[in-house]
């Protein structure tokens, strides 16, 4: 189905079980404990070993020997796996190292070797015995150091330096001026289901069991860093525990699976070891931004610039930090510059809302100084640089823009009013207590999604597509748009997903999945639709399905009944034309947060938070919900205690495990509210939906640091915003 | 190579291991019962979270052998998808989930939490070491931070758990 004009009323409009906030169909399984993961699958083929992978310990160099003699006399010892017996290995187009070094070692912790035995901990004390020598050469390890080094980068679909206008005649002349840096750490995604996979051939054949966010690249990616035929390779992932970008990829424990297997000529299991998993995945490249903003004293935008350097391994690519700068905000003069170093740090890569994470935690602590200058309540500063078209292309409108909603509609509900502007005035006993706020942006990705529905002769209706549900909520919403489509109650649709034998999908990444993968099973279903109409003789433009049934003028027959034995097929995906250019689709959120600060000890305890989102039509508010509360979690973690600590002589993250890469515990974290505010947007798909995922992260770090800086008149802009930043700036207690 | 016999949700299992295993791995790997999740292996996430003798550890900082005779409750010994325990069924209502990597072990972790509240065991946020304790959010949240949910499901785990506490939600 091509989609290249705006929606109009369809199915989905009734809204019966689309947009109600129903249970997870999948919420039995994952409470029970019976929802399979990849390293789970005892039931799916016989025989399993284990491998545990073995990391480079030099950051940069190159195998000088290896001495594998010990290891293979260990008990249990089946094979071992290093670049040197591999065979020629080629590497993914979605991966900058390769996923097993050696000779050339390209960063701390590289793959460089499996070793395969018949339990894991024989294969966890024989990959101990893997004796290696290595010589070590000089890298570049420390981003400041390497900031002048630059060059220009483009992100994804951007030119390097975007902009309009003369910023550099505009900003010097703007009656107030703001020109701040800001730094943000490097932050690693530490889902809690490591990656780990099961491989299996048979004769030429291999078969993935793993935990992948994006199964059609890398099915792509694993047959082309074997050489084999993609068709040759399924992947299958129903289930993942957590990816938030850091399993969009294939990574090492899939390779080596399929490698292990192949050497100990029987199935292999793999996990990545927790404290392997920060320094051997990707992470979300650290920052430095400078911002430059300048305004009219009525707190006019008129000239906006924002910097941003990142670092990443040669023929890497640069965190895109600034792209939300070039929609954010109006202004007629405007610069976007995006700087790209090298280091010989681990790759850096997408973690969610990657760009707008880091580029609004700046950005937004910018938008709040800037309106303390113009002596404007930071909400009304915003409310007066609002935009609904695109600033750099004025003749393309947003297709939805509810961002002045969002911060007012927030205002009230979050008691805004009873801020003290003037910063460190309020206290509650020992705590220093502020409110801030920051806005959000996340643009709506369409893309490709395609979906196959079965309707049997019990009128169960079957959906299938290589989407996958990270903890999305996509095993839900799928079924909640098939149901509505069919016209059968939810316990009538069986939602199959995550394996590449089925149709390809959008995936899950940067927040597309949601509309995409619902709009393929709209697709899908309305050729299931005619399908049936066309069997029963039924005009297919004036069918009503619902009640598990089909009618037609005075004729109705049970979906079973005109399934029949034999049951219909359909397949469709949702194609899009140009709307996407036509209209910049996006969407956008409003973040408040009340903090505490201990005046004495500087601990930050967030005491209330507030997200108000307008992201189109909302499939299911329960699942949207929760992806936005998780993003807020996230937020404060990045706001308060996420940072990979680099070692810059050594050249690795040194805090590479759950207790030393501090997230948020339950204690950290409050009640939190979110609100959607009411809209559909045509433009983007037959659902009108866009997503959420990702919108929930985008500002949330500056609202805290804004709110702590409204705590404690403490400006902060190097996150995170630990206690050691703030002690030497708070009133004696 | 060691034996050992483990009741296992009420069943008696013997095995027969590398001392090397963990309780952990005796679940997941031995007995197949994978419904406990590693996570970190190293005592830092509580995905591993079970029940030995009506108290909860982390079944990845403990050796199968040193268990004998012990009784272990997983999440599979609470409850089955058509029919969940009430911690279970609290989970699937607030949505006390994402990815559900970290939920069986939350769910152990959250039972035990109010036995312990019931038993009178204070934690560092109780302020009263001599008064029964009280399922108050701040207790529920202190008591319950050893176990991670990077998914962020905090807020509608303590829903979830403050409804099956009895208390308000
Ligand atoms: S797996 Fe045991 S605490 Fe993480
Ligand atoms: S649900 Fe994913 S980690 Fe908790």
């Amino acid at each position: 189905m091509r989609f290249d004009t705006p929606a109009t009323t369809n199915p989905i409009d009734q809204l019966k079980i689309v947009g109600k906030p129903v249970d997870r169909i999948d919420g039995p399984l994952k409470t029970t404990g019976t929802a399979p993961y990849a390293y789970e699958r005892h039931d799916v083929v016989p025989n399993q070993a284990y491998g545990y992978v073995v990391g480079s310990a030099i950051a940069k160099g190159r195998i000088a020997s290896i001495d594998l003699s010990t290891a293979q006399r260990a008990p249990g010892f089946l094979a071992i796996v290093t670049a040197d017996n591999a065979g020629r290995l080629g590497r993914g187009r979605f991966n900058t190292a390769r996923l097993l070094g050696g000779p050339d070692i390209e960063h701390y912790h590289q793959a460089i070797a499996l070793v395969v035995a018949e339990t894991f901990e024989q294969a966890r004390a024989a990959a101990q015995l893997v004796r290696v020598d290595y010589v070590r050469t000089d890298g570049m390890f420390d981003l400041a150091a390497a900031k002048d080094s630059w060059t220009p980068a483009a992100g994804l679909g951007a030119p390097a330096d975007p902009g309009v206008g003369d910023f550099a005649g505009a900003f010097p002349t703007a009656p107030i001026q703001l020109d701040a840096a800001y730094t943000t750490p490097d932050h690693s995604h530490a889902m809690m289901e490591p990656h780990a996979s099961i491989a299996a051939w048979e004769g030429d054949s291999l078969t993935v069991w793993t935990s992948n966010q994006m199964i059609n690249w890398t099915v792509g990616d694993l047959a082309q860093t074997l050489g084999i035929a993609r068709e040759k390779v399924r992947l299958i992932s129903p289930f993942i525990g957590g990816g938030f970008g850091g399993k969009l990829f294939l990574r090492a424990d899939a390779l080596l699976a399929a490698l292990g297997a192949r050497a100990a000529r029987r199935p292999v299991k793999v996990a990545l070891p927790r404290p392997l998993m920060a320094n051997n995945t990707t992470h979300r490249p650290a920052t430095i931004q400078r911002i430059r903003i300048g305004a009219t004293r009525d707190g006019k935008i008129t000239a906006i610039g924002h910097e941003s350097w990142s670092g990443d391994l040669p023929g890497g690519g640069p965190e895109n930090a600034v792209q939300q700068t070039r929609l954010l905000y109006a202004g007629a003069n405007r610069m976007t510059a995006t700087r790209l170093a090298i280091l010989d740090l681990p790759e850096g890569n997408a973690m969610r809302a990657p760009g707008e994470a880091p580029g609004l935690m700046a950005l937004e602590i910018a938008m709040d100084e800037m309106a303390e200058k113009l002596g404007l309540d930071p909400i009304e500063f915003r409310v007066r640089n609002d935009t609904q078209v695109d600033p750099e292309n004025p003749g393309r409108p947003f297709s939805q823009r509810q961002l002045i909603e969002c911060l007012r509609t927030g205002a009230e509900r979050f008691g805004w009013n009873k801020r003290n502007a003037q910063p460190g005035r309020l206290r509650d006993g020992r705590w220093l207590t502020g409110m801030g706020v920051a806005a959000g942006l996340r643009n709506n990705l369409l893309t490709t999604s395609a979906a196959r529905v079965r309707l049997d002769h019990r009128g169960v209706v079957t959906v299938e597509t290589d989407m996958t549900d990270i903890g999305t909520g996509s095993y839900t919403i799928i079924a909640q748009t098939a149901a509505e489509m069919m016209g059968v109650p939810l316990d009538k649709v069986v939602v199959r997903l995550g394996d590449s034998s089925f149709p390809v999908s959008a995936g899950s990444g940067g927040q597309w999945g949601a509309n995409n993968s619902t709009a393929g099973v709209y697709a899908a279903c309305v050729k299931l639709r005619e399908a049936v109409a066309q069997k029963l003789g039924f005009n297919s433009a004036d069918a009503v399905f619902g009640d598990g049934q089909v009618r037609s003028g005075n004729r109705t027959v049970s979906l079973a009944e005109a399934a029949g034995e034999s049951g219909l097929v359909a397949e469709d995906a949702i194609e899009y034309g140009d709307l996407g250019k036509q209209y910049q689709q996006s969407t956008f959120v409003a973040h408040f947060v009340e903090v505490g600060v201990d005046v004495a000890t500087g601990e930050t305890h967030i005491r209330r938070m507030l997200a108000v989102c307008a992201a189109g039509r909302i499939l299911n508010p329960k699942s949207a919900r929760s992806q936005v509360i998780g993003a807020m979690t996230m937020g404060v973690g990045a706001a308060l205690m996420e940072q990979l600590a680099v070692d810059k002589r050594r050249g690795f993250f040194v805090n590479h495990d759950l207790a030393g890469y501090e997230v948020p515990v339950h204690a950290d974290i409050p009640h939190q509210e979110v609100i959607f505010l009411d809209e559909t947007d045509p433009i983007s798909s037959p659902m009108k939906a866009k997503g959420v995922g990702e919108l929930g992260l985008c500002g949330v770090g500056a609202a805290v640091a804004n709110a702590i800086y409204n705590a404690t008149g403490i400006r902060v802009r190097d996150y995170p915003i630990t206690l050691d930043k703030l002690l030497a700036g708070l009133p004696e207690a | 190579m060691s034996k050992v016999t483990l009741t296992v949700n009420g069943a008696n299992r013997e095995l027969e291991l590398d001392t090397r295993t963990t309780l952990l791995d005796a679940l997941r790997e031995h007995l197949q019962l994978t419904g406990t999740k590693k996570g970190c292996d190293h005592g830092q996430c509580g995905a591993c979270t079970v029940m030995v003798d009506g108290q909860r550890i982390n079944s990845c900082l403990t050796l199968a052998v040193m268990h004998e005779g012990d009784e272990i409750t997983t999440i599979e010994g609470l409850g089955t998808p058509g029919n969940l325990h009430p911690m279970q069924a609290a989970f699937v209502k607030h949505d006390g989930y994402q990815c559900g990597y970290c939920t069986p072990g939350q769910i152990c972790s959250a039972v035990a939490v109010l036995n312990e509240i019931k038993a009178g065991i204070p934690s560092h946020v109780s302020a009263d070491l001599t008064v029964a304790q009280q399922t108050t959010a701040a207790e529920l949240r202190e008591r319950m931070s050893g176990n991670i949910c990077r998914c962020g499901a905090y807020s509608n785990i303590l829903d979830a758990i403050t409804e099956v506490a009895g208390g308000q939600t």
